[in-house]
C-alpha cells in the first residue's frame, strides 16, 4: 500500500500537466512580444515604406523625445511621418483591438455555451450585430455620433446572443447540432434583413454594406479607436474576473452551482460582455469570421483549457492573427485591398471543417 | 457584521461541528413535476458523524430527494434547513462551503486534467484563509480515492469507474460538512465499491455527515449507520439496516420476493432475491 502511494504521488506531476504548465508560463510573454514585433513591421509596410526603426522613431518623436537614439530616426520619406500617424497606426491599432475583442468573445462564448464550436460568426451573433449597424447606416441615424453604430451593433448582437442561447440549450449544455442549426437559421434571417436593406438603400449606403459584409480595417481612424477601446477594456476586465468560474462551468450547470457559482448571473453577465465585445469588434470593421474560433482552439491545444490563461492568450493571439491577416490583405495584391473577412474565412472555414470532424469522432456522434 | 459588510459581502464560513450535531433537516418535502408527485411529505435529518443510505426501487424518488437536500430544486412544500438556515438563505458559495454533491455522472465540455478537476473542488474557499491548505487537501483526496496514477490525464479519456473516483476526489476536496453522493458505486467494480463506501465511513468518522444513494442493499447494510427506504415518493422505513431490512418490507417495496438473513460471520443483513 505504502509503495503504491509514494510511487503514484510522483505521477501527479508528470506530463501532460507539467508540459502544459511550462508552455503556459511562456505563452503570454511570447505572444505579447510577437504581437509588438508584428505591429512594428505591419506599420512600416505599405505604399510609403518605413523601417521598424523609423516606426519607433516616429512614436518616440510624438511622445516628445526631441533627441532620438541613433538606432531610431524619423522616416526618410517626407510623407512617412504623416502616413504613419494618420493611416497606419490607427489601422494596426484597430487590428489589435478588434482581434482582442473577437478572440476574447470567442473564448468566452465557448465557455458559456459549454461548446468548443461556439463562435460569434458561426452562430450568427456577428451578423446580428451587423443588422443593428446596417439599420443605423441605411436610415442615416446618428443621434449618438460616433457611438451610434457601435450602440446599434451592441443591441443587435445582444438580442441575437440571447436568442441563440435560449434556443440551443437543453439540460445545461448546448448541443453541437442544435447550436450550428440555430446559427444557420439566424444567419438566414439576418441575411434576409441585410438583403432587404441592400434593396432599399442608396449607393453610398450600399458601399458601406458591401464593405461591412466582407470585413475590412480600411475605415480605421483615431475617432473609431476611441469608441472601440473603452468597450474592449470593460469587456476584457469582466472576462478576466470571471475566468475562474468559467472553468467550473465546464463541469455542467448543476455541478458548477454545487461549487458555489451563481450560474444564472454569470451567464447573463458574460452574454452581455460577449455582445459588447462582438459589437465593438464589428461596429467599424464588419464581420471578420472565424478568428474567435481558431485562436482559442490553438491556445487550448498548446496550454490546456483553463480560462485564466485562455482568455488573455486568445485575446493577444487573435490580435496577432488579425494584424498579420490585415497586412496580407492590403499587400498581397499590389495597390488593391483584399477584404479581410474573405481572408480569415479562407483559413477559418477549413479549420472549422476539421473541428467538426474531430468533435464527431470524439463524441461518437453529433451530440 | 463589520463596516465593510455592506460593501463587500464576505461569505459566512461554517462553524465547527461536533459528532451528533444536526447538519441538515428536511421537513415534509413535497416535490411535484408535471403533475406527478415525486416526493410526498418526506422528512430526513442528517447528523455529523453518520452515513445515511437512501435505497429503494427505480423511480422511488431517491435522486429527487438528494437534489432537494442539495438545494438544486425548490420543493413545492416543506423546507430544508442547512446548518440551521433555510438552504435558499445561503449564497451559492456559502452553500458550497457546507455541502458537496457527487452527481451520478460527470462530463466535461473541455479537456481539463483530473488534477485540475479535483482542484476545482477548492473554489468555494478561494479568498479565505483555507486556501493555504488547497494543495494538501487535494493531495489527500487524490490519495484517498486512489486516482494518482491518472491525475495528469485528461478527464474525458478515463473509463467510467476512473471518472467516478476522480469526481469523488473533487467532492472530498470541497471539504463540506455534508456530503451528498448520488449512486457513487454504480460504475465501479467490487474493490472500488468497497473503497468508496469505506471513504464514506471515514468521512463520517472524521465528523462529516454523508447521504448516499445506493442500489446495492448489501453495501447499504454493511456501511450505512441508518438506511431510509423510499417507495413511491415516500420514506416507508428508516433506521439501522438490521432493523429496517426485513423480508416483508423489502419484498413489498421491490415487488419481488426477497430473503433476508444475517451474514454468518458479521451479522450484517444479506438481501437475496428469491430464486427457486
Amino acid at each position: 500500500m505504502a509503495t503504491t502511494v509514494s510511487s503514484s504521488q510522483t505521477a501527479v506531476t508528470t506530463a501532460p500537466a507539467t508540459v502544459r504548465r511550462m508552455r503556459a508560463s511562456v505563452l503570454l510573454p511570447i505572444l505579447t512580444i510577437a504581437l509588438i514585433v508584428a505591429c512594428l513591421f505591419a506599420a512600416g509596410i505599405g505604399q510609403v515604406p518605413t523601417s521598424p526603426g523609423e516606426v519607433i522613431g516616429s512614436i518616440l518623436w510624438q511622445l516628445g523625445f526631441d533627441r532620438l537614439p541613433t538606432a531610431f530616426s524619423l522616416p526618410a520619406d517626407p510623407q512617412g511621418y504623416y502616413t504613419l500617424w494618420s493611416v497606419r497606426f490607427p489601422r494596426v491599432l484597430m487590428a489589435v483591438l478588434v482581434g482582442m475583442a473577437l478572440g476574447c468573445a470567442g473564448a468566452l462564448m465557448q465557455g458559456v455555451f459549454g461548446n468548443p464550436l461556439a463562435e460569434p460568426g458561426v452562430i450568427g451573433v456577428s451578423s446580428g450585430a451587423a443588422v443593428g449597424a446596417f439599420t443605423v447606416i441605411v436610415f442615416g441615424i446618428s443621434t449618438l455620433g460616433n457611438w451610434t453604430i457601435a450602440a446599434a451593433a451592441f443591441v443587435g448582437g445582444l438580442v441575437t446572443t440571447l436568442f441563440v442561447y435560449a434556443l440551443s440549450r437543453s439540460r445545461g449544455r448546448s448541443e453541437v447540432v442544435t447550436l450550428i442549426l440555430t446559427g444557420i437559421a439566424v444567419n438566414a434571417l439576418t441575411g434576409a434583413v441585410i438583403g432587404f436593406f441592400t434593396f432599399i438603400s442608396d449607393d453610398s449606403a450600399l458601399r458601406d454594406i458591401a464593405f461591412w459584409n466582407l470585413g475590412s480595417l480600411s475605415g480605421s481612424s483615431w475617432a473609431t479607436i476611441w469608441v472601440v477601446l473603452p468597450c474592449l477594456l470593460v469587456g476584457l476586465a469582466v472576462a478576466m474576473g470571471s475566468a475562474g468560474k468559467l472553468d467550473l462551468l465546464a463541469l455542467g450547470e448543476t455541478p458548477a452551482r454545487h461549487l458555489g457559482v451563481d450560474v444564472e448571473r454569470l451567464r447573463i453577465k458574460l452574454i452581455v460582455v460577449v455582445a459588447l465585445l462582438v459589437a465593438s469588434g464589428v461596429a467599424f470593421t464588419g464581420v471578420i469570421a472565424f478568428v474567435g474560433l481558431v485562436v482559442p482552439h490553438l491556445i487550448r491545444m498548446i496550454a490546456g483549457p483553463g480560462h485564466r490563461l485562455l482568455v488573455p492568450a486568445s485575446a493577444i493571439g487573435s490580435a496577432l492573427v488579425l494584424v498579420l491577416a490585415d497586412l496580407i490583405a492590403r499587400t498581397i495584391v499590389p495597390s488593391q485591398e483584399l477584404p479581410l473577412g474573405v481572408l480569415t474565412a479562407l483559413v477559418g472555414g477549413p479549420f472549422f471543417f476539421y473541428l467538426l470532424l474531430r468533435t464527431r469522432s470524439r463524441a461518437g456522434g453529433w451530440g | 457584521m463589520n463596516l465593510l459588510g455592506g460593501l463587500v459581502h464576505r461569505p459566512r464560513q461554517p462553524a465547527a461541528t461536533n459528532p451528533g450535531d444536526i447538519l441538515l433537516t428536511a421537513t415534509d418535502l413535497v416535490v411535484e413535476l408535471g403533475g406527478r408527485r415525486i416526493l410526498d411529505e418526506v422528512s430526513l435529518t442528517v447528523r455529523a458523524g453518520e452515513v445515511i443510505a437512501l435505497v429503494g426501487p427505480n423511480g422511488a424518488g431517491k435522486s429527487t430527494l438528494l437534489g432537494a437536500l442539495a438545494g438544486d430544486l425548490v420543493p413545492g412544500r416543506g423546507q430544508v434547513l442547512l446548518a440551521d438556515r433555510p438552504i435558499g438563505g445561503w449564497t451559492p458559495v456559502e452553500r458550497a462551503m457546507r455541502r458537496a454533491v457527487l452527481p451520478q455522472s460527470v462530463a466535461l465540455s473541455f479537456p481539463f486534467t483530473c488534477a485540475e478537476v479535483i482542484a476545482m473542488g477548492r473554489t468555494p474557499w478561494s479568498g479565505t484563509s483555507q486556501t493555504d491548505q488547497d494543495e494538501a487537501v487535494v493531495r489527500q483526496a487524490v490519495t484517498d480515492c486512489q486516482v494518482a496514477d491518472f491525475a495528469g490525464r485528461a478527464f474525458n479519456t478515463l473509463s467510467g469507474g476512473e471518472r467516478a473516483r476522480v469526481a469523488l476526489a473533487k467532492t472530498l476536496a470541497q471539504q463540506a460538512d455534508l456530503l451528498l453522493l448520488d449512486e457513487p458505486t454504480a460504475a465501479l467494480d467490487i474493490r472500488h465499491q468497497e473503497l468508496v463506501l469505506r471513504i464514506a465511513r471515514e468521512q463520517a468518522a472524521a465528523g462529516k455527515g454523508v447521504v448516499v444513494v445506493l442500489h446495492d442493499l448489501e453495501l447499504a447494510g454493511a456501511y450505512a449507520h441508518r438506511v431510509a427506504v423510499l417507495d413511491r415518493s415516500r420514506v416507508v422505513a428508516e433506521g439501522p439496516a438490521a432493523e429496517v431490512f426485513t423480508a416483508d418490507l423489502l419484498s413489498a417495496v421491490y415487488q419481488h420476493e426477497v430473503e433476508v438473513f444475517p451474514h454468518p460471520r458479521t451479522g450484517v443483513p444479506m438481501v437475496i432475491p428469491r430464486r427457486d
